[in-house]
């Protein structure tokens, strides 16, 4: 896959609002990225197609690991620059708290880096980073 | 007649899964629905795929799509009104989709307790015997009012 290409292009240049058309499903999403020292935090800005509980009104459990494993995807692609999109193999999601109608954050750290295999760690927040409304460990294939 | 409240059941929750705004935006539709299992369809998209140079779903939706076949699981099995909220789930990629072609998902709720409703789900094309994806799911139920939220536990 040759999406870490451009991906590689708009983190050199430090812009990454080309990210919609490079990867569709991130507009869909309504994700946007930007580079914090090492982290790439990603946002889902809130809008009402992310809903699946219109009564509470709560974010729907599947836009949460949908973000978590983009963030862990943006996260290996611009920190260890693969030549080839990394595949995803496993992904395992805690569901903390429900989420609000608002925009949600998220970061991924690896915690091992080996020669196939990349373990990410990945969390998403709204109102505060140390309480999280999901975490997710993302396993990823290299090459 | 049973056969007639079958029927109707059915079109009351291929109803309601169109009120669920994400995934009508996914574009799902329900093609079967009962205690035994459910299965759901999302239609391939372009705009829901990671990288348009392979046009691949992206792994994103597929989550997505299985988290909720698998909560539809549980409401089969369970009366309508209870509320339930995702309380962890696992996905295990196998293969790609195919390109252009739509995406079924199975799922099946095979225990309840009181608390608690343990789900297995598939995500396939041709057959369930060449997955795509495998989803392992459990969900916790919140009361049955609408007002509990996952805050209020």
């Amino acid at each position: 896959m040759a999406v870490v290409v451009p991906l590689k292009e708009m983190k050199d240049k430090g812009d990454f609002s080309n990210l919609h058309e490079v990867v569709p499903y991130a507009g869909f999403l309504g994700l946007s990225l930007k580079q914090e020292g090492d982290e790439f935090l990603t946002t889902m800005h809130y809008s009402d197609m992310l809903i699946g509980n219109v009564k509470l009104p709560a974010l729907h459990g599947g836009t949460l690991s949908a973000l978590l494993e983009m963030t862990s995807l943006f996260q290996v692609a611009c920190e260890f620059e693969p030549d080839v999109m990394p595949k995803i193999v496993t992904i395992t999601v805690d569901y903390m708290r429900s989420g609000a109608a608002k925009d949600t954050f998220a970061v991924a750290k690896a915690t091992r880096v080996g020669r196939r295999v990349v373990n990410m760690r990945a969390t998403a927040w709204q109102d505060s980073r140390d309480k999280p409304i999901a975490m997710a460990n993302v396993n990823f294939l290299l090459g | 007649m049973v056969k007639a409240s079958l029927k109707k059941l059915f079109k009351e929750r291929g109803e309601f899964l169109e009120t669920i705004p994400h995934i009508h935006a996914l574009g799902v539709d329900l093609k079967e629905f009962g205690p035994k299992g459910v299965i759901l369809r999302l239609p391939y998209r372009e705009d829901l795929v990671a990288d348009p140079e392979d046009g691949l779903f992206s792994g994103g939706a597929i989550s997505a799509f299985l988290d909720n076949c698998c909560g539809y699981a549980v409401s089969a099995r369970t009366d309508r009104e209870r509320m339930f909220a995702t309380l962890d789930l696992r996905i295990d990629y196998m293969k790609p989709a195919k390109v252009g072609e739509d995406v079924f998902a199975f799922a099946e709720c095979y225990k309840i307790t009181r608390r608690i409703a343990f789900v297995r789900g598939i995500a396939y094309q041709d057959s369930r015997d060449e997955p795509i994806a495998n989803a392992t799911a459990t969900f916790m139920f919140t009361g049955s009012s609408h007002a509990d939220s996952r805050e209020n536990l």
